[in-house]
């Protein structure tokens, strides 16, 4: 996907509500849309399923000009999913999720089964087909908004904070089946926020925003170890050293093995989790990957890696 | 004077006036209504007139028609016509009002064409509000039925006219009953088919 010096200005606006944007985003990533409130991130997202047409520029899906798809196509190959949900009040639940197959005129029984399998993605009962939105918790609705938005198999995903509105537990959980998704369907995914947490745990890159413009994109460790203006440094607080250790895996930073240990931890834990262990006495630690020592690491691994 | 054909006429004559009247306000109600809901210039005009038409009493409305469409079936069917449109226009206006912003962002993000929205969003979402609208004027076209009476189109306000001509209380008394639990009979009607639809949609 990319956007091609892409303006947008609303009708009596005074500014442009996004100016002049440029990007390249690789295909299969997950790119998060990070910045203030108001600075154009849903508009900008809002641009590539034409919701929001741009007063100047193009957007490019799979390397066609967006604005020569017809606009229906176009909508239907691209999932999306918003903060407010937007479930179909007097519908069910498997009707919800069918919406799209049903306009793609896929056969019923393609369909009943495409369900079955959303609702296991999502991890909700097969029971649930035939509750209403309202029987459902905003977690749960949150699940089937995501189900929905990717029943047709999209290319292009596009999520504006859609999980705005529910309790940090529920989010987290969100978050970490979002990413198990995303894995899963390697569709190029689109998503936004204004939560700097969410997007340093979810993104491959960030595009940060401020008033209508990029100011920086990157990788999330890109971001945080070289800021190239204050905003971005204020923003996602790169001083903020256990944030940064929150990215680092045991695996990225581990020396090789040695026999004499302390404790144990996970390849893929963060260096964050490391500290727990450090700050309890640990000092050297066995690196495991699914239960094989493959290498060791001590506190001196993890001021090394916050000097890097 | 008063037999049961003669009632069964009366009330066949009630149930017409009403029943065109309601029939023809549904249809303009409708229209009117989904009009109002979706075209932003029209609704100011629309629901004030609504709204205006909605205070005017039923017997100013029926007696104001007698100029123009003489004493009679017509006059007493328009002004019934007029009387039950605005609960209608307006609860439909409200029940598409009712659809959730943000479904009709996602409807439209998911590249549903207006029509699609129309009968898959909008529609099942107004239907039970709408509805709700054609009951109430239902029960109020039977009530103000009776008015017609007075303006020789006949219907069970007959048996009031002739009670209050031969001041017989009885006679009086078959007209309001027979008037009242029509209207009771016709509300338990429509309100099971409401359940019926609201369990459909
Ligand atoms: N439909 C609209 N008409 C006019 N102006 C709009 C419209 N939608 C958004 N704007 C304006 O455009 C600017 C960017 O809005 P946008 O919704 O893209 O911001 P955002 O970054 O998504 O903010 P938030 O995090 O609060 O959702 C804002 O100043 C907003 O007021
Ligand atoms: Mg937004």
């Amino acid at each position: 996907m990319r956007f091609e010096r892409v303006s947008v200005r609303y009708p009596n606006a005074e500014a442009s509500a996004v100016e002049d944007v440029s990007l390249e985003l690789s295909a299969g990533a997950f790119t998060v849309i990070l910045g203030p409130s108001g600075c154009g991130k849903s508009t900008l997202l809002r641009t590539v399923n034409r919701m929001v047409v741009p007063a100047a520029g193009r957007v490019y899906v799979d390397g066609t000009d967006n604005a020569q798809i017809n606009i229906n196509t176009l909508r239907r190959s691209t999932g999306y999913v918003i903060q407010a949900v937007g479930l179909f009040a007097h519908m069910s639940v498997a009707d919800n999720i069918a919406i799209v197959p049903g306009l793609l005129q896929w056969d019923s029984k393609r369909i009943e089964q495409r369900v079955d399998e959303l609702l296991d993605l999502v991890r909700l009962p097969a029971t649930y087909r035939n509750r209403l939105p309202r029987e459902l918790s905003g977690g749960e609705q949150q699940r089937v908004g995501v189900a929905r938005a990717i029943a047709a198999r999209p290319r292009v995903l596009l999520m504006d904070e859609p999980f705005g509105a529910v309790d940090a537990i529920v989010r987290k959980s969100l978050q970490e089946e979002s990413k198990r998704i995303a894995q899963l369907l390697k569709t190029t995914i689109l998503f936004v926020t204004h939560d700097v947490d969410e997007a340093l745990g979810l993104a491959d890159r960030i595009v940060v925003m401020a008033a209508g413009k990029v100011v920086q994109y990157g990788t999330p460790l890109e971001l945080l170890t070289n800021p190239t203006t204050p905003f971005v440094e204020d923003l996602l607080d790169t001083h903020d050293v256990v944030r940064r250790l929150g990215l680092l895996r045991a695996q990225d930073v581990m020396q090789p093995p040695r026999p004499e240990t302390e404790g144990a931890i996970d390849a893929q834990a963060t260096l964050r989790d490391s500290l727990n262990q450090f700050l309890q006495g640990a000092g050297t630690l066995a690196v495991e990957r699914d239960g094989r020592r493959i290498g060791t690491l001590d506190f001196g691994d993890v001021q090394a890696a916050i000097r890097r | 004077m008063i037999d049961a054909a003669d009632f069964a006429a009366h009330l066949q004559r009630h149930v017409e006036l009403a029943g065109s009247a309601l029939a023809i306000a549904t249809l303009l109600g409708l229209a009117f209504g989904s009009l109002s809901s979706h075209a932003h210039a029209a609704r100011g005009p629309i629901v004030t007139l609504a709204g205006i038409g909605r205070v005017i009493p039923s017997l100013a409305l029926i007696t104001l028609m007698i100029p123009v469409f003489g004493l009679g079936f017509r006059s007493a069917c328009v002004a019934l016509t007029l009387l039950a449109i605005p609960p209608i226009l307006i609860n439909t206006d409200l029940g598409f009002r009712s659809v959730d912003p943000a479904a009709s962002d996602a409807a439209r993000g998911m590249g549903m064409t207006a029509t699609q929205m129309f009968w898959r969003i909008e529609w099942p979402a107004a239907l039970p509000i709408t509805f709700a609208g054609v009951q109430t004027a239902a029960i109020e076209v039977i009530a103000s039925a009776t008015l017609a009476a007075f303006i020789g189109a006949g219907g069970l306000g007959e048996y009031i006219t002739r009670g209050l001509d031969a001041n017989i209380t009885s006679i009086l008394f078959i007209g309001a009953v027979g008037v009242a639990a029509l209207a009771l009979l016709t509300n338990l009607a429509l309100g099971t088919l409401r359940r019926l639809i609201g369990v459909r949609t």
